[in-house]
């Protein structure tokens, strides 16, 4: 045998990758679902954050900066391990989903704010002027131009997540990583799958960077 | 009452170790972002291409598969380099942390006015002296902003570091649940160690954003700065 062949065994490599992208692709769908819930709830936050009515809009301020402050394995061991003494019993897939979208729900919120800001005063005023109702102010106007500029920050934030998802193995979610680790200790070998689960997050993350910054160019105004 | 009276030494001593592994991991971080940024703006290509290596890898894939690589994988044939979780912890959290800290780096080099350089050049300056007294100190003022974010966040992955079997803040707090069944009381109060240790970090990096913003009086600019 080859001095590579013992490195890196590419048969067996070739044996357990049936298995390893059934997980990637239970990785993949936990993050698309967690980002949608972050999108909703973070532009939800962002909103309630600049709330007229003084003590929600800095109970929300508050909130995000307290999540975002403290560490995602501990949220996720709080929604699994805390919720179900006060009567919100989850199984591990939906806690953990549910943990790392509102993790990253503060994350997008703050890039929500960073558009919001960007909108210029007059905006407001004029639709004030036409007496516009907040929803159509904030659907019809603001948001429009608010979140085209934060499009490209919001796609960092879903590579961001993505490569977070393995946290979410602490509390027995059979994602990517987890399911490395188990082929691992079935047959000793922890070297491919621990080197392909390496692999695969690098090629998706970087091919998600190409997209982003395609993007990036694609939405910039003129 | 009482059940905090013996919940909070154990906490402490993993709050300590946390404490150790976040101070030493981000020495190492900003060690390794230095050595990246030098790298890519090394003359040579292939100098470059590594460090690009280097930050790409490690930005672009998971903290805990890093670990875990360093933990599993190292110990195994062909590499036999055993090292104790405490050392995984430290290099895992300093060579991700110091990718993504080349990057704020790299960025905050960059936006120091090309004049600046032409300026120092003009005047004769070796280039150590252009960097230390000229560059790096205008650099600063836009990197240190994004680089308490970061610290923040190594602070967040110091809590993973318990997955390899470290007794952290976090490993004692899963210890303490599964010793007390007080699951509220000792997570909640996990989270607020948290918390304040990250208020810690903002407080002291404001004294130094102080500090290397009071030489440059003239425009204060702080881009990028989160809350």
């Amino acid at each position: 045998m080859t001095s590579l062949g013992q490195l890196f065994d590419v048969k067996y490599a070739l044996h357990i990758l049936p298995e390893l992208a059934r997980a990637a692709t239970y990785t993949i769908g936990i993050t698309l679902v967690g980002f949608a819930i972050a999108l909703v709830l973070g532009l939800v936050l962002a909103i309630m954050r600049r709330s007229e009515f003084a003590p929600l809009a800095r109970t929300t301020a508050f909130f995000i900066e307290f999540i975002r402050s403290t560490p995602l394995l501990i949220q996720v061991y709080v929604l699994f391990y805390v919720a179900p003494l006060y009567g919100f019993t989850m199984s591990a897939l939906t806690a953990g989903t549910l943990g790392i979208a509102v993790h990253y729900a503060c994350y997008v919120s703050e890039v929500y704010r960073a558009g919001l800001n960007g909108v210029a005063r007059g905006q407001w005023e004029a639709s004030c002027a036409l007496s516009l109702s907040p929803w159509r102010t904030y659907t019809g106007v603001v948001l429009p131009q608010a979140i085209r500029p934060v499009i490209p920050a919001l796609g960092n934030y879903l590579v961001a997540m993505f490569k977070d998802t393995p946290v979410l193995s602490a509390i027995t979610v059979v994602e990517l990583m987890q399911q490395a680790k188990n082929i691992g200790s079935e047959t000793f070998r922890y070297l491919e799958p621990i080197t392909m689960t390496g692999i695969f997050f690098l090629i998706i993350s970087v091919t998600f960077a190409s997209g982003v910054r395609h993007l990036e160019r694609r939405v910039r105004l003129p | 009452m009482s059940d905090l009276n013996e919940l909070l030494p154990l906490m402490m001593k993993g709050t300590l170790v946390t404490i150790q592994i976040a101070v030493i991991s981000i020495l190492l971080a900003i060690v390794m972002a230095g050595v990246a940024t030098a790298l890519r703006a090394a003359p040579y290509r292939a100098v470059r291409w590594a460090g690009n290596v280097y930050v790409e890898v490690f930005r672009g894939t998971s903290l805990l598969v890093q670990l875990f690589w360093l933990f599993f994988v190292l110990p195994l044939p062909p590499f036999n380099v055993q090292l104790t979780p405490f050392t995984v912890a430290i290099v895992g959290l300093g060579l991700h942390y110091g990718a993504y800290g080349s990057e704020i780096l790299r960025g905050a080099l960059r936006s120091v006015p090309g004049g600046q350089y032409e300026a120092a050049l003009a005047l004769n300056m070796p280039a150590a002296a252009r960097l230390r007294r000229i560059v790096l100190p205008q650099a600063m003022i836009n990197a240190l902003p994004p680089a308490t974010n970061l610290m923040i966040e190594l602070l967040k992955g110091t809590s993973l570091v318990s997955l390899i079997t470290l007794s952290d803040l976090t490993f004692r707090a899963r210890q303490l649940d599964e010793a007390t069944f007080k699951t509220a009381e000792v997570f909640g109060l996990t989270l607020l160690i948290y918390f304040v240790l990250a208020q810690v970090i903002v407080a002291v990096m404001r004294v130094f954003e102080r500090r290397v913003s009071s030489h440059v009086a003239i425009r204060r600019t702080v881009p990028g700065a989160a809350s």
